[in-house]
This record gives C-alpha cells, structure tokens and sequence, in this order.
C-alpha cells in the first residue's frame, strides 16, 4: 500500500481518481485494475475502509456475496488484499476539492492538501460524504473556528499556556486532555455526563490528574460562546445545576465525525438531495468523465448495499477504460481463464 | 402481525400519528412514513447500527419509564449528539412492540 500525505510538486497524472476509500472504491481499483487502468484514491479520513472502518469496524454484515458473516475491517482488509496488485496509491487525511476540465477534455482535481492530479475519469465513491468533525451547535461559532475554537490538534504549541476546554467524552478528547495538561496554562474537560468511552487506562489517568487539581472536570455541554474577533473569553454551558461559565482562551471540540458531501456539490453534478444521479450503465453522472458509484449515487430503483456498489464499479470501468485508452479496443475476459488478466493479478 | 400508532412531533412542533409495526425499529417507522416533509425525517445514516446518532429523539415524560433502558451503546453514541437530555434516545434503538401502541416522541434538532 502507497500512502502519501504531502502534495507532490507535480500533477500526478493517472487513469482515474477514486474519492472516497471505502468498500466501493476500493473494489474499484480491482476493476480498474483488471482492464489496465491505473487509480489513485482520496479520503477524508486518516485510514481506509470508510464507513466500514470509522462506523462499524467490528460489527459483523451479513450480505456480502459467499462472506456469511465478515465485520467491517475485515472487508477493508480483504478488498485492499484484492486491490494490491494494482499498487493502488492512497492520498488520506485530505478531501477531493475542485475540479476544473482541460482543453484536452481530461480533469484536474485538487485536493484540501493540495495534491493535484490530472486524469481521464474521476469516480466518486464517497458514502455518505466525507466524514467531517461534528460542529457543536453553538450561535456564532464560526467566528471562533480556527481561532480559538478547534475540531483537531495540528499545531500543539500553539495551545502552550493557554486555559483550555477539551469537550468530548472519548479516545481524541481524553488523549489531547491528557497530552496538553502539562503545556496549557489549565485544562477543564468538559463532557455531558461523569462516564467515559475512552479507554480505560487514559480515563484513569485523567481522574488522577483531576483529583491532584491539575485538571479541571466539567459536566455539562456547551450552549455559548463569549469573546471577540474570534478570540474565546469563556464558554457557557448547560449542566443538571444550571448554566455555568467556564473562561478559556480556546476550545477543542471532540464530538466525532458526521459525513458531509461537501465540495462535490458544488462540481456542476445533477444531485437529488446529498445523492449524485447517474445513469445505470456506465454510473457515469450527468458530466461525462465523472462517475457515482456505491451509497453516493442515486437512479430509479437504487440499494444502498455495499453489493451495489461492487456492480456498479464494474460496468463503471468499462467507459472508464474507454475514455483513458480511446484507440483501444475492449476485450471482455475473465480471470478464471485469462492469462492476460491472470498476469495483472500476478498469479500467472 | 401486530400493529398500532405512535406520534411523533416533528422539528416544527407539528404531532404526526403514524402506523407502528411490531419489529420494526422506531426510526424506521419515522423513515418510512416520513415522505417529503423534511421537519419529520431522520437522517439515520448508519442504518440502525447505533453508529452514528442521527436519529435522535426524545422520549414523552409518560413513556419514559416504559421503554427498556439504552445499552452502554447507545449511551456512549449520544456522547456524540447534541442537545442530550434525560429523555434522549435514539430511535433505532427502539424496537417496536404492542406495548408501545401509542409512543409518543419527539425529533431532536437537526445540525449539519
């Protein structure tokens, strides 16, 4: 597996771009693949698997063709097995952009990192959308964000001595609760009931460091803000005793992530609520060269099963090839048979 | 198969009286009945997993001692939600039964 974060130089130039690495897109390389295109994927989030991974890594799903009983991690698993021989190459922790077309007909898609690539076919695969942190629903919290109210940690200096309120009751609040307890002036961690689903071990930690009168514990959630220009005074929150004022000079907000469709609204696309329509043989969308495939896309009679989302993939590829390769002809084979398909796969 | 109503005051206060079917999950009946009034939908984005808190409801004072308590997995996902009360609940955690003829909720606000 190919991970790359930082934006190359360059435009990477490849057969398509896949927007979302969840099941469908990565099942998607494997069909791609199978007829010599190359792909490249993009995802939010800071693995792969998507909803899969992020939702429900554990449950088990019942209806995945001669899988009886496969969780969702262990279908990532199994489809980045089934895609590895095609060196996909994955471009996490950034989201698909803008898209603009060339004089040559083909696309560049710039991502929030500024990855740029240049390519014949762009295939959304994205769910649901791109998971997102969730933004606590507070009047006038806009002005804050990226100021003094914060969704993720990318830049701890920033916080050193400085009274922070870390809200949120799991994993990335009590880790960021713990981890800057020493360089922030205060730290109060604020959280809606005295329970945690964080780890059992960090939860210990922190009740240490409460009880020592290192860090503050609050129960609670936030209703408003108080300050200027951005700049955070305090926060108001709600408990079982009243409102309560908290002064801080930043909030961390940990409320776990929501899926947004985000930019591909705005891409010029025929949408029908947060779904893409698409035609229901080549799933290509009302923009030739750019594909919905998976829970994304919507046409008469759509499932939103991962099943689907397998089908659609393949017949995806099949313009998608003839748009990459225009003076090529289209062979059907398959792999039982095919030395040539067997020799992609490396089992020849 | 046994069935009933329940009510369900949408995100513009207007009460609803919807048919309930036993097995069904809460937010499904919510889902499915909901057609293009977008004040009664849930979102529900994981399908009823208790994944993702997007089908959260209150539950009516005269109800709220009548429904089985949530699992630690509904608990820790409410963590997520906003606007949680004593009486939240997330409707695909609520199976619907006979007992239930008549539950009455209400839709949480929505937030993007």
């Amino acid at each position: 597996m190919t991970l790359i974060s930082k934006p190359a130089s360059a435009p990477i130039v490849t057969d398509a771009v896949i927007v979302g690495a969840g099941p469908v897109g990565l099942f998607a390389v494997f069909e791609l693949g199978l007829l010599g295109l190359s792909a490249h994927l993009v995802d939010a989030l800071d693995k792969v698997g998507g909803q899969c991974a992020e939702l429900y890594p554990e449950k088990p799903i019942f209806d995945i063709p001669a899988w009886p009983r496969i969780t969702g991690q262990e279908l990532t698993d199994r489809l980045m097995e089934q895609a590895a021989p095609f060196n996909p190459v994955f471009h996490l922790n950034q989201q698909a952009q803008s898209l603009s077309q060339q004089p040559d007909g083909s696309w560049r898609l710039e991502t929030s990192a500024g990855t740029v690539f240049h390519t014949a076919n762009v295939v959304i695969a994205a769910g649901a959308g791109a998971f997102t942190p969730r933004r606590p629903p507070i009047p006038g919290i806009d002005a804050f964000e990226g100021k003094s109210v914060f969704y993720a940690v990318r830049d701890r200096s920033k916080f050193v001595g400085k009274n922070l309120i870390i809200a949120g009751g799991g994993d990335s609040a009590l880790d960021w609760a713990l981890a800057l307890a020493d360089d922030a002036a205060s730290v109060t961690l604020l959280h809606r009931r005295d329970d945690f689903r964080a780890a059992p071990d960090s939860v210990e930690k922190m009740r240490r460091l409460v009880a020592e009168g290192r860090m503050a514990l609050a129960i609670g959630q936030p209703s408003s803000l108080e300050g200027e220009d951005g700049h955070l005074q305090a926060l108001n929150i709600t408990t079982t005793d009243g409102p309560k004022r908290l002064p801080a000079d930043a909030l961390l907000a940990f409320y776990g992530l929501k899926p947004q469709l985000g930019p591909i609204a705005e891409w010029g696309l025929n949408l029908n609520a947060s779904t893409v329509l698409v035609d229901t043989e080549k799933f290509q969308t009302n923009v030739p060269g750019i594909f919905a495939i998976g829970d994304i896309n919507h046409y008469p009679g759509k499932l939103k099963l991962i099943l689907s989302g397998f089908h659609e993939a393949a017949l995806m590829s099949q313009e998608a090839f003839r748009r990459a390769r225009p003076a090529e002809r289209l062979v059907f084979r398959y792999t039982t048979s095919s030395s040539d398909l067997q020799q992609k796969l490396g089992v020849a | 198969m046994e069935t009933g109503k329940i009510h369900v005051t949408d995100r513009s206060g207007d009460r609803h009286e919807l048919d309930a079917v036993q097995g069904w999950r809460l937010m499904e009946l919510i889902r499915d009945q909901a057609n293009d009034n977008a004040d009664l939908k849930v979102e529900a984005l994981c399908g009823g997993a208790a994944a993702c808190a997007t089908c959260h409801v209150y539950v009516d004072d005269a109800w709220a001692d009548r429904l089985h308590p949530p699992r630690d997995e509904e608990v820790q996902m409410l963590d997520e939600a906003f606007g949680v009360t004593e009486r939240s609940r997330l409707s695909c955690q609520i199976i619907w039964s006979p007992d239930l003829d008549g539950l009455h909720v209400t839709l949480a606000p929505e937030f993007d």
